[in-house]
């Protein structure tokens, strides 16, 4: 059995939520989680709501603050400086010595840059903490144009976030079409088309070469990889994240790659110090089509989980990961994937998409060329039901069946429009086949119209 | 904002100013003969004698007409209390009536005018702000800078907005005869529908009502492409205008019982009192239909719908409270105190006021069976009690006033008897729910965040638990909201409606070993 007191770094989803679960399975461990960045677990994925007005920092955090005392989970905010591993003790930023019996590596990620001339001006920032949004606020007050640097989740964020105090956003995007290394080109371009309804000066393949100063220390410009020159107040630089483990630069002993090296029951190289979320760097791939670094949310909880299950259960289960899922918002239009779905489908696989005539609804299905069975599927401004998915890609259920089953499989509002019949008829037509459409007597479809 | 737009927000504060000044205006004379018609036979003589000193005199104001008539006619009450003549006091309130009646005002000659510069005015600049509202806005979620408006986070224009409301409800449920120009003013409405002279309470279901109307049309703007809240919206603004406000005055103009069709006991909590059974009995077929109309809601029409549908069917589809506080009270349902110590505190005083509607019925219908001989008229304390701090204080003060400080449900959620019953239905029995979409959540808090019910949502979706709890009315804003699409307002089996994950989907290390 792992030691008491278990002292975990970070108090983001990862490290709370193997907090908890340590808890729920061991009523007596002594539990503390450590972070710098907030006295509280708050919900990393909801700062652009905190800049937009839709809330405040208080309704970001998932428990109320009694909670932590109630369930004798003890929180510190400090930075930690280093770990002495064979003391078994933390040292923070000012000096305090904290002994461990577990350790739990949580520190998160942190914002890439790659050394662009200029990107320590102010005005010039990423977005991942607490203390980013603030810059943020700062930063933006007053200003006419910001300039978001690389194509992703973050990035199309920051461009709302812009946009919804009424600044201008010219929105840097080294790819032929945003989001086009997950998205394949048809959902790419859709989003592509909703950023420019959103009045978002949108530069496909365009790369950001520096950034130009005004003299002061202020941003005035940036300037592309063609030369243009955009003046602007702010950047956004969004071209990624990278685990966080600045704190083992001077710990040779924890081996560490892009992020701190784990097995697949999070065991460093040294007995009873773990790492999970996004800091985590697998040394094997924990399944099929997974990459070693995963950085979601979803992740994050799976690895608390399951390393709370492992320290309190004399019985370790490695960690195995079920059908991908993940989802995102770009601006209005929802975006929800399970299983897999690569931009470039391979020729093992086949694929069929569909979008809606005013290009606001697109969904995709991947699956097996020879026998027809669902891999994967995306869709966009069509919610969808994920414990069917999840049952459907893991049972192998025909592709064509599910077809069929797309109410069913729909997780959209009542009364919301639905496109079953639409999606089955392009299907016949574009594939030539001739699926049927789902059936539903007069009677039915009046008692199922309220459900 | 476009010009246009702040040209409307003038005119409904030029208007709201209006409407706040008028009750002050005009002059008053009082003459024996106008006592007479208007006070009970048996009050006519002392009345008479009682306000003779007013009598020729002309009162600049109404503060300073009613301070001399409570003056009289306090003195004549407190020297009959002095001395144990109970019997003698004069319990009746003729404050409002004499007021109204011995009103001289501009609004009597030109209720029109009055009419358009208040209530007319009032609604087109209103329109003239929400017409041009998101237009040329994509259909999504529109609550950018909510918590950097004054009005909506609690700022100095929500105290005021909160506080013109209170002082607006305790002048109308306790002091009416403060608002009697604004009564005169809206007589000629109630005389073309109902054929009968205004009342306060004429009054106010016209305001309320253009109140639902007119931000039901907020409603659709902010949400177009959204059908559900469309739906929704324009449902309670049919039943409101149809059901609560203009069924009730026609059936009036045919000498039957006021009565709203789609009220229910223990929300109309007057329904079994011996004057509306009286009423509705010596009504006639229709009489006997109201009756067994609101017996059929009591007893089949709530558990059956609400099974089916949960408790949505009515409290954010057809109750009048609901849907002020869908329209009128939408810009604040983010107010709502999530926390688990206001759920405590919400669960003793709904289920309070839901035992103490229920005893006090019960009391009256045996009461009346017995014909009095139980307790006389003393049901009659009772029903005062309830109708000054539930009736009026908790659904009216609280209820509205609270709008802009503890969100728009402040009266559905800890105050309505309905709406206890309701959640008893929905919590135990009933094929609603809204689904969390298994492990989809990111744990943001848009929909705590929204909820106004004050109904912690997430605590349920980051567990990938459905959601189960008698206070939801079914708004479905949480599900509207929801970045991430989690959550799903649907009927369904009632297996599996309640469930406890272990785990959450997504994660098979776990589930595959336990
Ligand atoms: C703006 C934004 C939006 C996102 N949206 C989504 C989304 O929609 N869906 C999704 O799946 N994912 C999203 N993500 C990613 C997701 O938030 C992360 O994957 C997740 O938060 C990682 O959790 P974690 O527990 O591993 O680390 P973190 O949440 O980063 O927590 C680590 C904590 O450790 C602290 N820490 C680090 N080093 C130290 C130290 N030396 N001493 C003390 N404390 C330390 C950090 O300050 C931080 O508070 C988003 C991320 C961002 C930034
Ligand atoms: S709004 Fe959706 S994603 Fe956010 S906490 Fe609620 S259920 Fe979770």
């Amino acid at each position: 059995m792992n030691k008491s007191p278990y002292v975990i770094i970070g108090n983001g989803i990862a490290g709370i939520t193997c907090a908890r679960h340590i808890r729920k399975y061991d009523s007596d461990a002594s539990i503390l989680v450590i972070s710098g960045e907030s006295e509280h677990f708050f919900s990393r994925t909801a700062l652009m709501y905190i800049y937009m007005g839709h809330m405040q920092y208080q309704h970001t955090k998932p428990y109320e603050d009694w909670f932590w005392e109630k369930n004798r989970i003890e929180l510190k905010k400090t930075w930690i400086t280093s770990i002495d591993t064979t003391k078994q003790q933390l040292i923070s930023d000012t000096g305090e010595k904290i002994p461990y019996g577990t350790l739990i590596i949580a520190t998160g990620s942190k914002p890439l840059t790659i050394g662009w001339p200029g990107e320590d001006l102010k005005g010039v920032q990423g977005l991942y903490s607490l203390q980013d949004l603030e810059n943020m606020e700062d930063n933006t007050q007053g200003i006419q144009r910001g300039v978001i640097v690389g194509g992703g989740l973050i990035g199309i964020e920051m461009a709302e976030m812009l946009k919804s105090r009424g600044i201008e956003v010219t929105f840097l995007v080294r790819e032929k079409n945003f989001w086009d290394t997950v998205l394949p080109t048809e959902e790419a371009e859709l989003i592509n088309r909703h950023i420019r309804a959103h009045d978002v000066d949108l530069r496909l393949g365009t790369e950001l070469a520096e950034i130009i100063s005004n003299g002061n220390g202020n941003v005035s410009a940036v300037k592309t990889n063609t030369g243009e020159e955009i003046p602007c107040q702010f950047v956004g630089l969004t071209i990624g994240v990278t685990p966080n483990i600045s704190l083992l630069k001077n710990h040779p002993d924890i081996q560490s790659n892009r992020g701190v090296l784990v097995d697949k029951y999070f065991q460093t190289n040294i007995e009873g110090v773990y790492a999970i979320g996004d800091c985590a760097e697998f040394t094997e791939s924990p399944g099929p089509n997974r990459k070693t670094i995963e950085q979601v949310w979803y992740t994050g909880r799976m690895h608390g989980e399951t390393l709370a299950y492992n320290l309190t259960h004399e019985e370790k289960v490695s960690y195995k990961p079920g059908i991908w899922f993940n989802s995102a918002k770009f601006f209005d239009l929802e975006y929800q994937t399970y299983g897999h779905v690569p931009n470039n489908i391979p020729a093992t696989l086949d694929t069929f998409h569909w979008e809606n005539e005013a290009g606001t609804v697109a969904i995709r299905f991947v699956y097996d060329k020879t026998v027809g069975t669902i891999k994967g599927i995306n869709s966009i401004g069509w919610r969808m039901r994920h414990a069917y998915f999840d049952k459907a890609i893991d049972e192998g259920w025909l592709f064509e069946k599910i077809l069929t089953h797309l109410d069913k499989a729909s997780f959209d509002a009542e009364f919301a429009t639905k496109h079953t019949a639409a999606v089955i008829q392009a299907y016949n037509t574009i594939k030539k086949r001739n699926v049927s459409l789902p059936k539903k007597g007069f009677l039915k479809r009046i008692v199922t119209a309220f459900s | 904002m476009k010009a246009l737009q702040k040209l409307g927000i003038a005119l409904f504060c030029l208007a709201l100013a209006f409407f706040s000044f008028l009750p002050f205006i005009g002059q008053y004379t009082l003459t024996a003969e106008l006592v007479k018609s208007n006070v009970k036979d048996i009050h006519q003589e002392q009345m008479v004698e009682i306000l003779e000193p007013m009598y020729g005199e002309t009162y600049a104001s109404n503060f300073a007409f009613i301070a001399d008539f409570n003056s009289y006619f306090n003195t004549y009450n407190d020297a009959l209390k002095a001395n144990q003549e109970w019997d003698a006091v004069i319990w009746d309130n003729y404050a409002y009536a004499l007021t109204k009646a011995a009103a001289e005002s501009p609004v009597i000659d030109q209720p029109w005018l009055h009419i358009g510069i208040t209530l007319i005015l009032g609604s087109l600049g209103a329109l003239l702000y929400i017409l041009p509202l998101y237009k040329g806005k994509l259909p999504g979620i529109k609550h950018d800078g909510i918590y950097f408006s004054s009005m909506k986070s609690r700022g100095l224009l929500g105290i005021f907005t909160g506080t013109w409301l209170i002082l607006f409800y305790v002048i109308l449920y306790w002091y009416p005869e403060y608002l009697t120009n604004l009564v005169l003013m809206v007589d000629p409405i109630s005389m073309a529908i109902s054929g009968n002279p205004a009342s306060q309470w004429f009054l106010y279901g016209l305001i309320y009502t253009l109140a639902i109307l007119v931000m039901g049309v907020r409603m659709f703007k902010k949400y177009k492409g959204n059908p559900y809240q469309l739906l929704r919206t324009a449902s309670v603004m049919f039943f409101q205008l149809a059901f609560a406000f203009l069924l009730p005055e026609i059936l009036m103009l045919f000498n039957m019982p006021w009565h709203d069709f789609k009220n229910i006991w223990p929300l109309d909590y007057s329904f079994f009192y011996d004057y509306r059974l009286d009423g509705m009995i010596s009504s006639g077929a229709l009489g006997m239909f109201m009756l067994i109309w609101g017996i059929i809601l009591i007893v089949i029409a709530v558990p059956l719908l609400t099974y089916f549908y949960g408790k949505r069917w009515y409290c954010s589809w057809v109750c009048g409270c609901g849907g002020l506080a869908e329209t009128l009270g939408d810009p604040y349902r983010q107010l709502s105190d999530k926390s688990l110590k206001a759920w405590k505190v919400e669960r003793y005083l709904i289920h309070g006021v839901l035992v103490f509607a229920v005893v006090m019925t019960g009391i009256t219908l045996t009461n009346y069976f017995m014909e009095f001989e139980l307790l006389g008229q003393a049901t009659n304390q009772l029903h005062s009690i309830y109708g000054f701090a539930i009736g009026s204080a908790f659904a009216g003060v609280i209820g509205t006033g609270f709008y802009p400080l503890m969100g728009n449900r402040v009266w559905c959620r800890f105050g309505c008897p309905l709406a206890a019953y309701l959640g008893l239905v929905q919590r135990f029995k009933s094929r609603f729910r809204i689904t969390t979409n298994g492990g989809q959540c990111i744990s943001c808090g848009n929909c705590s965040t929204y909820c106004e019910m004050g109904i912690d949502v997430r605590w349920y979706a980051q567990r990938g638990q459905n959601i189960v709890r008698s206070s939801c009315v079914g708004c479905g804003v949480c599900a509207s909201v929801c970045p991430r699409g989690v959550l799903k307002l649907e009927n369904g089996e009632e297996e599996g409606r309640i469930n406890d994950l272990p785990i959450i989907i997504g994660n098979k290390s776990i589930t595959i070993k336990n």
